[in-house]
């Protein structure tokens, strides 16, 4: 029974140490490394082999495209700068994102463990500038719509359907969309932190009540922006083909890893002796809330599938397509391999109460989920960036050590900057005796 | 939850507050009583377990139900597309199970929903002709009940008595069913 534990001290510092730093580096350092190697290796033509096994695309808007830009060895590298930037800044947004519902909410539960979702936004500016750098240095090799050919009538490149998307598909339009997602993110994410550690200095409910109104007003700009950014971010890449699910699509994707990185950085904390309020009670909710977005993301992936399915038009069916049988086959596995790091065992796993209170059942799911979800952006940006010379090299490791090293560092000292849970707000008594 | 088969002579505990209810609970059962079941107008964290119930069988009896509207969904299904009628639609193949997963899953919930909605009323001993089983109306308002059979205990009746009112009961009454 939770309620019948005495409850720890309230205060505790989360430690940054000098021990978890030196492990950092040294990731960072292998991923700096393994991506040199695999820039090396591309660049001197040692993974060509690939594609000489890659068949030919999966149908003529593929070979379209590759008619007029040729594919070159560093389009493998932005692309997968791309594909961690994305993905990053989905788990670091998903922490405001997190805040916020819960504050529209009037959640007590939550607020043991608060500080964890508060910490995560801070790695925004880092994939924020990273996207911009990838579209400066190689939008151009990734994009297919930021050829300037596709929408001048007297050019060989005209393309009628991109023509059409022109109002929104313009590289001014974009540019100030992208920055606005990160400036609007990580700004009204600074408001509410910065509400958050004034409350530990002053207290009262003045900072809750405020906290609730620019949580409310960031659901309000994401709910839009969520969308959107995944149509620039991801959608754009396959120009021709879209999907009214994509926005929700993404989303689902972003928030599952969220949840599955507070999660695991809760278990990981507690099992470091921090955290030692957070009962049983609270990991079950964690589970729940890892097993229900784990449903959902299923949900949507169905359903979008599903109807392209069912309605068999080919402009629609060409992504998936491309996906299960194209270029030689090479994203099947990827493709097979997501839904059942995704859903099939996170959901049986998860399923039974017991397992929702165990440690290592939570941790076990949270790295499924986790690396699941980077096979999901993956299967959405490769194909139409780099098509058949895709592939799992050291390129693709160390770019995920690299950006999963800065994520983790930016994250640890956030939570080492304040108190690990918030000792003045108004539900703190709540969320100590939570019981479910 | 009542039981159906409610009936003999109770001893109904009344307190006030759900903190003392819940830890006279503990008080009463380590005092040797046998509680048959405790009445609250609202949940009370903590109550079930320390009454000792076992855990809910209500999950197994909603796979039940879910694992029938799967069935029935497949079998609706097949036998409709793949066996007494087959159309072929938009170039797949007249049995193509992918397109029935909507079917299977609304089914699935359907039966599920209705099978438990049953299993309330079932469990709750509720129906358009059943009298329900009260304590004491005022646990439907501020009160809250906790009801002893006395035929499952061997204490004497004026112990009990003592033994709630020791443990905070505001009142003690008899109630034969």
């Amino acid at each position: 029974m939770a309620s019948a534990h005495a409850i720890p001290s309230l205060d505790e510092e989360f430690e940054f140490t000098a021990e978890s730093k030196r492990r950092i580096m040294i990731s960072l350092g292998v991923g700096v490394v393994l991506v040199a190697i695999g820039a090396y290796l591309l660049a001197s033509g040692a993974g060509s082999h690939e594609t000489h096994v890659a068949a030919h695309g999966a149908g003529g808007h593929e070979a379209h495209e590759g008619a007029h830009h040729a594919y070159k060895w560093t389009n493998r590298l932005w692309a997968n700068v791309w594909l961690n930037a994305i993905y990053f800044t989905g788990a670091s947004v998903i922490g405001m994102f997190f805040l916020s519902y819960n504050y529209l909410a009037q959640a007590g539960w939550s607020v043991a463990f608060k500080r964890i979702p508060e910490a995560m936004p801070a790695f925004l500016p880092f994939t924020g500038i990273a996207v911009l750098l990838v579209f400066f240095i190689a939008g151009h090799d990734l994009f297919h719509w930021t050829h300037p050919g596709l929408y001048d009538k007297a050019s060989p490149e005209f393309d009628p359907i991109i023509n059409g998307k022109k109002g929104f598909l313009n590289t001014p339009f974009y540019l100030i969309r992208v920055v606005l997602y990160f400036v609007l993110w990580y700004g009204l994410w600074r408001v509410l932190r910065n509400f958050s550690l004034q409350e530990d200095l002053y207290g009262g409910t003045d900072y809750y009540e405020k906290s609730i109104k620019f949580g409310t007003a960031f659901l309000l700009v994401f709910g839009v922006t969520s969308s959107t950014s995944a149509w620039d971010f991801v959608m754009s890449i396959d120009t021709h083909w879209f999907s009214t699910m994509f926005g929700w699509y993404t989303l689902a994707s972003w928030h599952v890893t969220g949840l599955a990185i507070i999660t695991l950085t809760v278990v990981t904390l507690r099992e470091q002796g921090y955290l030692k309020w957070i009962n049983e009670s609270h990991l079950h909710d964690l589970g729940k809330f890892m097993f229900a977005f784990t449903i959902f993301w299923t949900y949507v992936w169905f359903a979008q599938f599903m109807l392209i399915y069912y309605a068999n038009l080919p402009e629609e069916t060409i992504y998936y397509r491309e996906r299960f049988s194209g270029y030689g086959g090479i994203y099947k596995a990827p493709f097979l391999v997501n839904l059942l790091l995704c859903f099939v065992f996170p959901f049986l796993i998860l399923m039974t109460r017991d397992a929702k209170r165990t440690h290592i059942i939570l941790k076990l799911a949270a790295w499924c989920i986790i690396v699941g979800h980077y096979f999901d952006f993956y299967n959405n940006i490769m194909p139409g960036t780099v098509g058949e010379h895709a592939g799992f090299g050291p390129i693709e490791f160390g770019m995920i050590l690299i950006f999963a090293s800065g994520f983790v560092w930016s994250l640890y000292s956030q939570l080492a900057k304040a108190n690990l849970i918030p000792k003045n707000h108004p539900m703190l008594e709540e969320t100590l005796h939570h019981d479910i | 939850m009542s039981d159906a088969h409610d009936n003999g002579k109770f001893l109904v505990g009344i307190f006030d507050d759900d903190d003392v209810v819940l830890q006279a609970v503990k008080e009463v059962k380590n005092a040797g009583v046998r509680i048959h079941e405790v009445y609250s107008p609202f949940p009370i964290h903590g109550l079930d377990v320390a009454l000792g119930h076992p855990r809910t069988r209500l999950g197994i009896a909603a796979f039940l139900f879910g694992l029938s509207g799967t069935l029935t969904a497949l079998a609706l299904t097949f036998y409709t597309e793949g066996f007494d009628w087959p159309m072929i639609v938009g170039g797949k193949d007249s049995y193509s199970p992918i397109v029935y997963v909507p079917v299977i899953f609304e089914l699935t919930v359907l039966f599920c929903a209705l099978g438990m909605v049953g299993t309330f009323l079932v469990s709750n001993g509720l129906g358009p002709t059943v009298k329900p089983l009260m304590y004491d109306l005022r646990t439907t308002d501020n009160k809250f009940a906790m009801a002893i059979d006395l035929s499952k205990n061997n204490i004497g009746e004026s112990d009990i008595e003592q033994i709630l009112k020791k443990s905070g009961a505001a009142e003690v009454n008899v109630k034969q069913f």
